[in-house]
C-alpha cells in the first residue's frame, strides 16, 4: 500500500535567532492594530483550545469594544485528559506566548495580560516567573505599556472554560457564566477580554514573525496551519508532535499506531471516539473532527466500556455542579451504563441515555456538559456490544 | 438615556420590547408562561436549573430564557419538540436527585418542583434514583429553620438570598460535580453558624429543603390541655398576609377574621402584639430622649448614639455576629413579642387570676427568627419561658385549615382586653420605617406638645421600599423641660434587609454620619416580607402588604402610641413609668457578642 508520510512541522518549538519573540513584538507593533487583525484573519488561524473560534475576529470584536481597561488572558488550564502540549510549550518556548499576548494587548488596547496556569503545573511557576520578569523588563525598556502576570489555577477541570476561568481569577467558585455577554464584551472583571489558548497565542506571534502566507500554506481550506498533538495510549512513540491540519486519520494511525489500533479518541475525554472502520474517511480538522490536540490510541486489548466508564466518572466529578443537565445528567449516564452492564436495565436503556445526551448537548450551561454527548454517543454507537456484555 | 426597542417573535407572535429585556420577561408580556426554578424576582440571575430553556431559530443551543436578552429579529419557540423533550428531561433529572416523599414533606402543596412534576405527569421515572443516604440527614439544630438536604435541587436561591439580600452567607455551595451541595461553614449545624434565622431562604426555596421548625402539634396539645390557659398574640404584619394562604387576595386585611379563627380554634384569649408595640414606643422613645439628654446636656461621652431599634431578632443576631462593637447602640428594649410574654405571665396572669405556670403564650409571627428569640435564655423574666411557642403566618394558616374553619366566611371579631388595644402607630411596625414613624409621632409630641409636622401624621420620608432611607426633623417650640433640644435637627435612618443594614452600619462605623436614631428590620420590606410570611414573595407582593398596613393605620381612631388607653392603664396599675424599675425587670434585655464562626 502506498503510504504517505505525515508532514511534521516545526513552527511552535522552532527558534529563530534572527527574530526572537521580543523582536517579533518590536517589529509587529510598528504596524497598525487593524493591519495585524487583517493578517490574523488572512492566516485563517482558529483557536487551538478545541472550540476553533477565528482568532482574528475575536481580537477585532474586543478591539471594537470601548473600555479604558481590557485584558489579555492566556488559557493555560490544560485539563483535558490526554493533552499535555501546553506544558511543553510553557516549558520550552514561553517567550513566544508572552510575545503573542503583548501583540494582542497592543491590538485590542490592553495593558495587562494574565497566564492562568493549571494548579498541577505549579512546579514550573518559579522558572516561568523568572522568564516573565525578563520579558517584562524588555517591554519596559522598549517603552511598551504591557505587563504579563502569572496566575495559578485551583485544580478544577471546568476552570478551563473561559467564563469559569474568569470567575476563578476573580476569587469566586469556578462556575461558568451565562452567555451572552461573551468575553470580548465582558470577561475578566467584566471588562472586554481576549482569552486564547497557549498554542493559539504562540501561533499569533509566529504568524507575525513569518507572515500569514507561510502559515496558511499549510493545512486545508477549513483548517489552516498546523497543530500540536499530544499522542498517548497504545503507541510505541507517545509524545508531542506538530502536524499539518486536515490529515486523514488513517495516516495518523499508520504513523503512530501499534499495528492493532481499535479506536482513537480524538480531542480528549470530551471528544469523539473513532473506530477502526472509520479511520479512512475521518479528517482531523475543523471540517472533520476538531481537536484540542489530544489523540488517545486504543488497541484491541482495551475495553471500551472501561474507557467510557472512566470518562463518565471524570465528568461526574468535574462538572461544576451548578446546572441540572450536567450535574445530574453525568451521574445518570455513569450509573446507567453500570446498570446496563449488570443487567439491571435492558440494553435499550442505552437509547434513553442517548436521548438524554442530546438534551445535555443543547441545554447544559457550558461546553463541559454540552460535550459529554460526544464520547458517549460515539462509543455507544460504535461499541454497543462492549457496553452491554 | 433612552433604550433601544427590539423586535422579535415569540411563538409566532411579534412583540417589541426594550433592549436588555430577557426572553422570559418578553414571553410573560405575551402571556406565555415559561416554567422556572432557579429564577426569583428578588435575586440575581443564575441560569443554572435550565428548566426555562427555549428554542431560538438558527441557534445550535437552547437558550435559558431567564438569562438570555432578546435581540433584533429573534424567533423564539417556547414549546417546540426540542424544548419539550429537554424540559421533561431536566425535570426528571431533578426528580431523580430529589427525595420525593412528598406526602411527608412540610412543603407538600407548596413546592415548585412538585407543581412542575404534576404539570408533566411523568408516570414511571426513567432515571435511576440518586438520593444518597448521606443527604437524608436533616438539620433540626435551629429553633427557627430546618434543612433537609435530600430535598435540595441546588438552584442556589437560598445561597443568593443569604448573600445578596442579607449579606450573611450562612449557606454556600461546596464541592463540585456529584459531590456538590449547599451547606454551612464546615458543615456545622445551622444553629452554630452566623445564620440570623431570618428565614428569607425559606421564602425563596422552591422545594422542602428549607422550612420553618414547626410547633403546630405543640400548640394543639396546649389548646387541648384542660389545665392550660392559652393566650395568643398576633404580630402587626400577619393580619395583612394571612389571607394569601387561605384563598384571599394579596393585600387584603383579615384582622377581624383572624381573631375570630383563633377564638374558634380554642385559644382562651386573643390578644395583640400591637399593644406591646405601643409599649415599645413608650420605652424606646424614652430611652432615646434619655440618651440624647445624657449626650447633649450631661456631655456624657459614654452614651451610645445613634440608638438602634431592637424589634427584629434577625437583625439583633446579625448585629451580635457582625458588628459586636455596636451592640451597645441597640436599644435595650425587648421586642414587642417578648414584652408581651413577660407582661402576660406577670401582670396579666395576676389580673385574670391565672397561675403563670399554667399559662401558655403563643405568638403568631411573620417571622422565623422570633422562634429563636423566644428560646433565648434572657427571655425568662417572668420566671417562666415568657413566650412558649412561635408560629409563622404559614403555620397559622395550616392550623386554620386543619380546624376546618372556612376562613373567608368568618365574621370580623375584636381582640380581647386588656393587652388587646392598639394604635395605628403600632400597626405600622409591620413595615419598614414603621417603628421610626411611630417613635417620631410620640417623641416629637412629648418634646414639643405638638404633633409631628407631617400631613395626617404620615411621615413620608421614612416610608417606601428604598433600601436605606434618611430623614431629618427640626425640633421647634420645645416644652421647657426639653429646651436643650430646641433647634436640634433630629437625624434618623431606616434600613430593611440585612444587606442594606450592612451598608448603613459600615457608614456608622466610618464615623461620617450623624444619626441619632436608626431603625433596622432584618427582612426586605420589614415584617411584611418576613421569613414566616406566605410564599411566594416579591417586591410587588410586599408593596401590597405594606399598603394594607398603612390603610389599617389610617383606619384607626388612635394613631399615636402614647394615646393608647390600655398602655396608660398598664403604666398606672403596674409599670409606673417608662424605664421604671418594673420595666427594666420585664421589658428590657441585654445582648451577647457572638463569633462569626
Amino acid at each position: 500500500m502506498d503510504q504517505k508520510p505525515l508532514k511534521k512541522i516545526d513552527i511552535i518549538f522552532g527558534w529563530d535567532d534572527k527574530c526572537t519573540p521580543i523582536q517579533v513584538v518590536e517589529k509587529t507593533i510598528k504596524k497598525t492594530p487593524e493591519n495585524i487583525i487583517l493578517d490574523m484573519i488572512d492566516s485563517g488561524l482558529k483557536g487551538r483550545g478545541g472550540a476553533g473560534f477565528p482568532t482574528g475576529l475575536k481580537w477585532k470584536f474586543c478591539r471594537n469594544e470601548e473600555s479604558e481597561v481590557k485584558y489579555v488572558i492566556c488559557n493555560a488550564d490544560e485539563g483535558e485528559p490526554g493533552t499535555f502540549k501546553d506544558r511543553e510549550i510553557l516549558d520550552k518556548v514561553p517567550e513566544k506566548i508572552f510575545a503573542g499576548m503583548t501583540i494582542c494587548g497592543y491590538v485590542i488596547g490592553a495593558r495587562e495580560g494574565y497566564i492562568y496556569v493549571r494548579g498541577e503545573y505549579n512546579f514550573m511557576l518559579k522558572t516561568l516567573q523568572q522568564k516573565i520578569d525578563i520579558f517584562n523588563q524588555q517591554l519596559h525598556d522598549m517603552k511598551v505599556d504591557f505587563h504579563v502576570f502569572l496566575r495559578s489555577g485551583s485544580g478544577a477541570y471546568v476552570c478551563g472554560e473561559e467564563s469559569a476561568l474568569f470567575e476563578s481569577m476573580e476569587g469566586k467558585r469556578g462556575e461558568p457564566r451565562n452567555k451572552p455577554p461573551y468575553p470580548t464584551v465582558a470577561g475578566y472583571n467584566n471588562k472586554p477580554t481576549v482569552i486564547n489558548n497557549v498554542e493559539t497565542l504562540v501561533y499569533t506571534s509566529e504568524i507575525c514573525r513569518m507572515g500569514p502566507e507561510q502559515f496558511k500554506a499549510l493545512g486545508t481550506n477549513d483548517s489552516r496551519g498546523s497543530k500540536v498533538f499530544s499522542v498517548s495510549g497504545d503507541t510505541p512513540i507517545a509524545g508531542i508532535y506538530e502536524l499539518e491540519l486536515g490529515m486523514p486519520l488513517r495516516d495518523f494511525v499508520d504513523e503512530f499506531g501499534d499495528g492493532d489500533t481499535k479506536a482513537i479518541q480524538v480531542g480528549g475525554a470530551s471528544g469523539h471516539c473513532v473506530p477502526r472502520k472509520k479511520f479512512n474517511d475521518t479528517i482531523i480538522g475543523f471540517e472533520g473532527i476538531p481537536t484540542g490536540g489530544s489523540m488517545m490510541i486504543f488497541n484491541s486489548s482495551r475495553s471500551m466500556y472501561n474507557v467510557l466508564h472512566d470518562y463518565l466518572e471524570f465528568f461526574t466529578e468535574e462538572s461544576c455542579g451548578q446546572c441540572t443537565p450536567c450535574r445530574i445528567g453525568c451521574q445518570q449516564l455513569l450509573k446507567g451504563i453500570e446498570a446496563v452492564k449488570k443487567g439491571e436495565r435492558p440494553p435499550t436503556y442505552l437509547d434513553d441515555l442517548k436521548r438524554l445526551t442530546a438534551t445535555m448537548k443543547i441545554a447544559a450551561k457550558c461546553g463541559l456538559g454540552q460535550s459529554v454527548a460526544n464520547p458517549f454517543t460515539s462509543i455507544v454507537d460504535n461499541f454497543r456490544e462492549e457496553i452491554i456484555y | 438615556m433612552s433604550k433601544y426597542m427590539v423586535n422579535l417573535k415569540i411563538n409566532n407572535t411579534p412583540i417589541q420590547v426594550e433592549e436588555g429585556t430577557t426572553i422570559l420577561e418578553a414571553a410573560k408580556l405575551l402571556n406565555f408562561r415559561i416554567p422556572t426554578l432557579c429564577n426569583h424576582p428578588d435575586l440575581s440571575v443564575a441560569g443554572n436549573c435550565r428548566v426555562c430553556v427555549v428554542e431560538v431559530k438558527g441557534a445550535k443551543l437552547l437558550a435559558a430564557s431567564c438569562a438570555t436578552p432578546v435581540s433584533e429579529g429573534m424567533d423564539v419557540n417556547t414549546n417546540s419538540e426540542k424544548v419539550r423533550i429537554a424540559r421533561k428531561h431536566i425535570i426528571e433529572l431533578l426528580l431523580s436527585e430529589h427525595n420525593v416523599d412528598c406526602t411527608k414533606c412540610f412543603k407538600n402543596g407548596h413546592c415548585e418542583l412538585q407543581e412542575l412534576a404534576s404539570e408533566y405527569r411523568f408516570g414511571d421515572h426513567i432515571f435511576i434514583d440518586l438520593v444518597k443516604d448521606r443527604d437524608k440527614v436533616r438539620d433540626i439544630s435551629s429553633p427557627s429553620i430546618s434543612r433537609d438536604a435530600s430535598k435540595c435541587i441546588r438552584c442556589q436561591r437560598c445561597v443568593r438570598t443569604c448573600d445578596e439580600l442579607q449579606s450573611v452567607s450562612a449557606l454556600a455551595v461546596v464541592n463540585k460535580g456529584d459531590h456538590q451541595y449547599i451547606t454551612t461553614f464546615l458543615n456545622k449545624p445551622l444553629n452554630d453558624v452566623v445564620c440570623t434565622n431570618c428565614g428569607q431562604c425559606i421564602n425563596r426555596c422552591p422545594t422542602g429543603a428549607l422550612y420553618e421548625r414547626n410547633y403546630i402539634e405543640d400548640v394543639w396539645q396546649a389548646i387541648y390541655d384542660p389545665n392550660k390557659f392559652v393566650v395568643v398574640e398576633t404580630a402587626p404584619a400577619t393580619r395583612v398576609a394571612l389571607g394569601e394562604d387561605l384563598g384571599i387576595e394579596t393585600g387584603v386585611r383579615v384582622t377581624g377574621k383572624m381573631v375570630s379563627a383563633l377564638r374558634k380554634m380554642g385559644f382562651n384569649k386573643v390578644l395583640d402584639t400591637d399593644f406591646t408595640a405601643d409599649l415599645t414606643i413608650m420605652e424606646e422613645g424614652t430611652e432615646l430622649l434619655t440618651r440624647l439628654k445624657k449626650a447633649l446636656v450631661d456631655k456624657d461621652d459614654t452614651v451610645k448614639l445613634p440608638l438602634m431599634t431592637s424589634c427584629s431578632p434577625g437583625w439583633v443576631k446579625y448585629q451580635e455576629h457582625m458588628y459586636p462593637e455596636l451592640i451597645d447602640n441597640l436599644s435595650s428594649c425587648k421586642s414587642p413579642q417578648q414584652m408581651f410574654g413577660a407582661l402576660a405571665k406577670t401582670y396579666y396572669a395576676d389580673k385574670i387570676n391565672i397561675k403563670a405556670e399554667n399559662m401558655v403564650v403563643v405568638s403568631i409571627m411573620p417571622c422565623t427568627a422570633k422562634k429563636f428569640e423566644c428560646n433565648r435564655p434572657e427571655m425568662r423574666d417572668s420566671g417562666f419561658k415568657d413566650v412558649d411557642y412561635v408560629l409563622t403566618t404559614r403555620e397559622l394558616a395550616m392550623m386554620i385549615k386543619q380546624a376546618g374553619i372556612e376562613f373567608d366566611k368568618l365574621e370580623d371579631e375584636s381582640y380581647d382586653s386588656i393587652l388587646g388595644e392598639s394604635t395605628g402607630a403600632a400597626v405600622i411596625f409591620g413595615t419598614t420605617g414603621g417603628v421610626m414613624e411611630a417613635a417620631l409621632r410620640t417623641a416629637y409630641e412629648i418634646i414639643t406638645g405638638n404633633e409631628v409636622p407631617f400631613t395626617n401624621l404620615n411621615i413620608q420620608p421614612v416610608r417606601g421600599m428604598e433600601g436605606v432611607k434618611e430623614a431629618s426633623i427640626k425640633i421647634k417650640n420645645t416644652k421647657p423641660e426639653w429646651n436643650f433640644l430646641e433647634g436640634v435637627e433630629l437625624n434618623v435612618a431606616v434600613a430593611h434587609g440585612l444587606a442594606n443594614a450592612k451598608q448603613l452600619m459600615d457608614a456608622v462605623k466610618s464615623g461620617k454620619t450623624n444619626y441619632h436614631f436608626i431603625e433596622v428590620m432584618g427582612c426586605p420590606g420589614g415584617c411584611i416580607g418576613g421569613g414566616g410570611q406566605p410564599i411566594p414573595t416579591s417586591a410587588e407582593i410586599r408593596k401590597r402588604r405594606a399598603d394594607a398596613i398603612y390603610a389599617e393605620d389610617m383606619g384607626k381612631t388612635i394613631r399615636k402610641s402614647h394615646e393608647n388607653p390600655e398602655v396608660a392603664e398598664v403604666y398606672k396599675e403596674y409599670l409606673t413609668h417608662p424605664l421604671g424599675h418594673k420595666s427594666h425587670e420585664l421589658l428590657h434585655t441585654h445582648y451577647k457578642v457572638r463569633k462569626r464562626y
